[in-house]
């Protein structure tokens, strides 16, 4: 049974880029909906258009207004968002370790607190999650998951830390992220991974992609001061177990 | 070659282009000059492609200094005393500095950023097509960094061309115009209470974002949203109800509602209102932003046709003005108070 898709919302995002909404909350099926135009605007030849960045529920479009107008490529946007979503079919899939807790993940024994579980079990939970990059955004490489158990899902923190270490594994609301540079964060640290989502120099500069599955599997801290190094001298670390 | 030295410099200088595109899908903002008018204009001045890597001056002095050769240069963007050796430098114009001289740059008094091109560009890195720095994400050529005392640039040599001055159309006054959206029906009557107020530029504000000063505009269902995308102007309103507008360097996502966003035309001219300083924002249709949107990328194709050969005439003029407003003693019937000095090369 194939239900028809609603259009999305066709939103001016000042006179030179569109937003393409197709829900106001985190929605897997937006999501999805996200990724397949994205995917049907790249091939659709729109020399007009000049990037796209997928979020949860929206696709923004940067183009030249030199080439077409709001209301024309609205029209064309949502003539694509309207196709039929094609046949999901199995995303690539990554493997990146963590090392969860102590000075890695100086929030992991408050968050154990807060759920009224042991920090081995939050440790548990998290690698039991079957995630999906649903977004990368704010700072280079910092990678949006959906997918957290629900049994994790609590609310940010009050006070934002304006310094968080780069590769911190965390998580806020119903997300769980992967955070690439040292930066400010709101949400609560659980570990930090050796694989850099982004880096100079290496091919390719952006490890993942939207709509990339991800696992989480747990390292020790001497596991994770290793692969630090390979990391640093360009290796992925991540592993493809599935592409 | 040779080197330009930056002996003193302002906070907030760094070098600039017109960013890097394509990757803001992995969190990469485009950075970039903040005034992309006065940008290309600096470039035009010395025969440079329009959008070739600048130094944007942040507002207060920096001193910077010709080592191993001549090196020419021009100003543009924020009105500021500025002078070699005593000798005072109009902003709109190219201006040669010998080996060994400075070009002593004083605070900004109109507008925030300059920017200072420099005959055949600078040299560097591109990463991802663009030498703009953008410190976050250690990127930007040849420093990754906004510019420190004792950086040096490998420039050209100067050529032995005329200097030049560049006639620009009258700044534009009035309000800031914007495109209400993408989240504009998150805010009921606060849009007007937006579109009605002086809103003034918090000192706060940096090359990220421009927070505002003004009445407290409430959101209909609170202030978080789901992340989604950013532009250049986008106008964000966090949980105080103070927006903020986005800067070159913004993030690529934000999770606060956007009630409208800033026209490209008007980006430069926002980016160079100075803190403390009443303007308001209207709102206009998106026909008429795509329309001046048009016009402005017609001012920038016609800015090489707007570069004229300096005139003793006008050097004067600039001298005297720039003179008098520097505080110096002029006296009108004293030439040797404001006399310009002639350019080493002046043929005519």
């Amino acid at each position: 049974m194939v239900a028809a898709l609603s259009p999305p919302r066709i939103l001016p995002n000042g006179d030179a880029a569109i937003t393409v909404e197709f829900s106001r909350t985190i929605d897997e099926e937006a999501n999805r909906r996200v990724l397949a135009l994205d995917k049907l605007v790249a091939s659709a030849g729109l020399t007009a258009v000049t990037e796209t960045v997928p979020t949860y529920r929206s696709l923004l479009v940067h183009y030249d207004p030199l080439q077409i107008g709001f209301d024309a490529l609205g029209d064309k946007l949502t003539e694509l968002a309207l196709q039929p979503l094609p046949e999901a079919k199995a995303a690539r899939r990554w493997r990146i370790p963590v090392a969860y807790g102590g000075e890695n993940g100086i929030d992991l024994e408050d968050v154990a607190k807060a759920l009224n579980i042991t920090p081995d079990e939050v440790v548990a939970r998290h690698v039991g999650g079957d995630y999906k990059v649903a977004m990368i955004g704010f700072t280079p490489g910092w990678s949006y998951l959906s997918g957290l158990p629900s049994s994790m899902q609590m609310s940010r923190r009050q006070n934002p830390r304006l310094l968080t270490p780069p590769g911190t594994i965390s998580i806020g609301g119903i997300q769980t992220g992967v955070q690439c540079l040292a930066g400010p964060s709101g949400w609560h640290l659980l570990g930090r991974t050796a694989v850099r989502t982004y880096q100079l120099g290496r091919d390719p500069t952006f490890l993942l992609e939207p709509g990339d599955a991800i696992t989480f599997a747990a390292v020790d801290e001497k596991t994770f001061a290793e692969q630090d190094r390979a990391a640093e001298a360009g290796e992925f670390v991540a592993e493809l177990i599935a592409s | 070659m040779s080197k330009l030295i930056v002996t003193s410099v302002s906070p907030g200088t760094s070098v600039q282009d017109v960013g890097r595109f394509g990757a803001q899908r992995y969190g990469l903002v485009p950075s970039g000059a903040v005034d992309r008018l006065a940008m290309a204009a600096a470039n035009a001045l010395l025969g440079n492609t329009l959008f070739a890597a600048t130094i944007e001056l942040g507002p207060l002095n920096s001193v910077f200094t010709a080592k191993g050769g001549a090196v020419r240069i021009s100003l543009t963007g924020a009105t500021r005393p500025a002078d070699i050796a005593g000798t005072p430098v109009a902003v709109n114009t190219s201006v040669t500095l010998a080996d060994g001289e400075s070009l002593n740059l004083g605070v900004a008094r109109a507008g925030t950023f300059g920017y200072l091109a420099i005959e055949g560009g600078i040299r560097g890195e591109p990463m991802f097509g663009s030498l703009a720095v953008n410190a976050r994400a250690g990127l930007g050529s040849p420093y990754p960094r906004p510019l420190q005392a004792g950086d040096e640039l490998l420039v050209a040599t100067a050529s032995s061309a005329n200097e030049k001055r560049i006639d620009l159309p009258a700044p534009v006054e009035g309000p800031i115009r914007v495109v209400l959206g993408p989240q504009d029906d998150e805010f009921g009557d606060a849009k007007d209470l937006f579109l009605n107020s002086d809103w003034k530029i918090s000192a706060t504000s940096d090359r990220m974002g421009y927070r505002l000063e003004g009445p407290v505009i409430k959101h209909l269902h609170g202030h978080n949203i789901v992340s989604d995308g950013t532009v250049n102007g986008s106008i964000q309103v966090p949980g105080n109800g103070q927006p903020i507008v986005l800067m070159p360097d913004r993030g690529t996502s934000g999770g606060y509602p956007k009630i409208a966003t800033v026209i490209s035309t008007d980006l430069g001219r926002f980016g160079q209102t100075q803190p403390g300083r009443a303007f308001r924002f209207k709102a206009i249709t998106m026909a008429e932003a795509q329309a001046e949107y048009r016009a402005f990328a017609e001012l920038l194709q016609s800015l090489p046709g707007r570069v004229h050969d300096s005139n003793i005439l006008m050097l004067d003029i600039k001298a005297l003005l720039s003179a008098n407003v520097a505080g110096v003693a002029v006296s009108a019937t004293d030439d040797n108070t404001w006399q310009a000095r002639l350019p080493a090369n002046a043929h005519d």
